[in-house]
This record gives C-alpha cells, structure tokens and sequence, in this order.
C-alpha cells in the first residue's frame, strides 16, 4: 500500500508535469513553423508573380536578333561607304 | 475502492486528457503547416515553370549582343583606327578607355586622345544635336543640345520656319527646261547659230 502511494505521487508530482512539458514543447515548435510556412508560401507567390515577365524575354531576344541584324547591315553598308584607316 | 486506486485512475486520467489536449493541438498545426507548404510547393512549381527557358534566352540575347560588339568594334577600329577608336569611345563613356575593346587587348594600353579637342565648333554644335554623341560627352559647353523624347523637333527647328508649322502641301519646285510651262529666260538666239565674235586685231 505504501508502495502503491509513493507511485500515485511520483505519477501526479512526476511523470504528468514531465508529460506537459514535453507536449507543450513539441507544440510550441509545431505552431512556430505555422508562420513561417506561410511567409514563404506567400514569398514563393510573389516570385512567381514577379517571373510573369519572363516571357517578355522571348521579345526581347527578337528585338535583339532583329537589332543586332539591322546594325550589322549598317556596318555592311558603312564598311563600303566609308574608307579604311589605313 | 480504495483511496490509493482513485488516485491512480485520476492520474491516468489527467496524463491521457493532457495528452490528448496538446496531441490534437499538435495535429491542427501540422495540417496547417501542410496546407501552407502545398501552396509554396505550387507557387515554386510555376517559378520553375517560368523560369525555365530563361538560361536559352539569356544566353542567345548574350550571343546575339556578343557578335554586336564584335562588329561594332571591328567596324570602329578598321575605318577610325584604333587610337582614335579608343580615344571617341572614351569620349562617350568617360574612363572607358582603361578596360579596352575586348578583341584588341592592346587597347588597353592606348592613351586616348581627346577627340574633342580636335574638331571644330561646328562639328561639336552638330554632335550635340545627336544623343550622346561621342565628341559632345567631353564638350565644356554643356551637354547635348537635343531633346531626347522629342528629338525630330529639336532637329526640325534647325530648318525655316515654314516646314516648322507642317503645312499640307508646300509650294512646288519649279519646272526647269526647255519644255517648261514658265520660260525663265527669254532668248531669241536659242536654237540659232551661234553669233560669232569680231575677230580680235
């Protein structure tokens, strides 16, 4: 009977604090990465908004390509035009 | 029962409530952190999507502008030579001189010569109409004189007056030659031996 005693006690005065510390420490981390997921579901958005530009990329290596030709004509037609330095 | 086992059950008890209580805690978190990483999962899937083709597009832009520089100072060089070539590039973009053209190493140990001071006051008026024309970057007397979002007008304003108010129609050129409506000369002698001079004594 004494023995059954010392062990209710050491379970109330022991073991259940020792419980709900655990418990609470896992759930405090557990709720800690709540917000942090959502800041970078939200950042992950905002990147991807901000690739919507991306493909303007594509007109862009148009505009290159076709510039890149319209200034190479010019210095076709100035290599004719214009004489040699030396 | 007795005292000892109602203590017992009562301490089981409260170890399975407090159990209960933060293990169900727990869960909803978790199926909140799931929820948020599913939608970053999908917003990561469309940056990756998006990004995709850059690297091709970045690297045939790079191309596409590699062989413009070639070209550019390959022209530059072979009609201006290449110290004059230094020296107009580094009017236009001050210090630009240290780092060279990339296919003439030996650029870079050119002293660049002030192109500005070589030409002459019209040349440098005419070279500060356009935008950065390369003389004009080192010119004392300001900076170029065009208007970058209305340039046409600003080179507009150097003709008369009456092509500056864009009339419909301007007065048409006359008609020249011998089957001209309107006969500017008036000869009888057209047409007609030539008369000859008296003969010198």
């Amino acid at each position: 009977m004494t023995l059954w005693w010392i062990g209710n006690v050491a379970l109330l005065a022991v073991v259940l604090p020792v419980v709900v510390y655990l418990l609470h420490g896992v759930l405090g981390a557990a709720k800690a990465i709540v917000p942090s997921v959502e800041e970078i579901a939200k950042t992950a958005a905002a990147g991807s908004k901000d690739l919507d530009a991306a493909a303007l990329l594509l007109t862009t290596q148009e505009q290159a390509t076709q510039t890149i030709a319209v200034a190479a004509n010019y210095g076709g037609s100035l290599d004719v035009i214009l004489d040699d330095t030396q | 029962m007795e005292a000892a086992g109602v203590i017992t059950i009562l301490a089981v008890v409260l170890i399975v409530l407090a159990l209960v209580y933060y293990l169900v805690s727990v869960i909803v978190a978790l199926r909140k952190i799931t929820a948020g990483l599913d939608k970053a999962i999908a917003s990561v899937g469309e940056i990756v999507e998006k990004s995709a083709p850059v690297n091709n597009v970045v690297t045939t832009i790079n191309e596409q502008l590699d062989a413009g520089v070639d070209l550019l100072e390959g022209l530059l060089v072979k009609k201006a030579g290449l110290t004059d070539a230094v020296g107009l590039v580094d009017g236009l973009y001050p210090g630009s001189a240290a780092a060279g053209f990339r296919n003439f190493p030996e650029s870079t140990k050119i002293e660049a010569p002030r192109i500005g001071e070589v030409y002459t006051k019209g040349t440098l008026t005419l070279a500060r109409l356009g935008r950065e024309a390369p003389i004009a970057a080192g010119n004392p007397a300001g900076p170029a004189l065009r208007d970058v979002e209305r340039g046409s007008l600003a080179a507009r304003q150097l003709y008369p007056e009456i092509r500056q108010t864009r009339p419909e129609s301007l007065p048409r050129s006359p008609v020249i030659g011998t089957d001209a409506p309107e006969q500017y000369e008036q000869r009888e002698d057209i047409g007609k031996p030539r008369k000859r001079l008296p003969a010198s004594r």
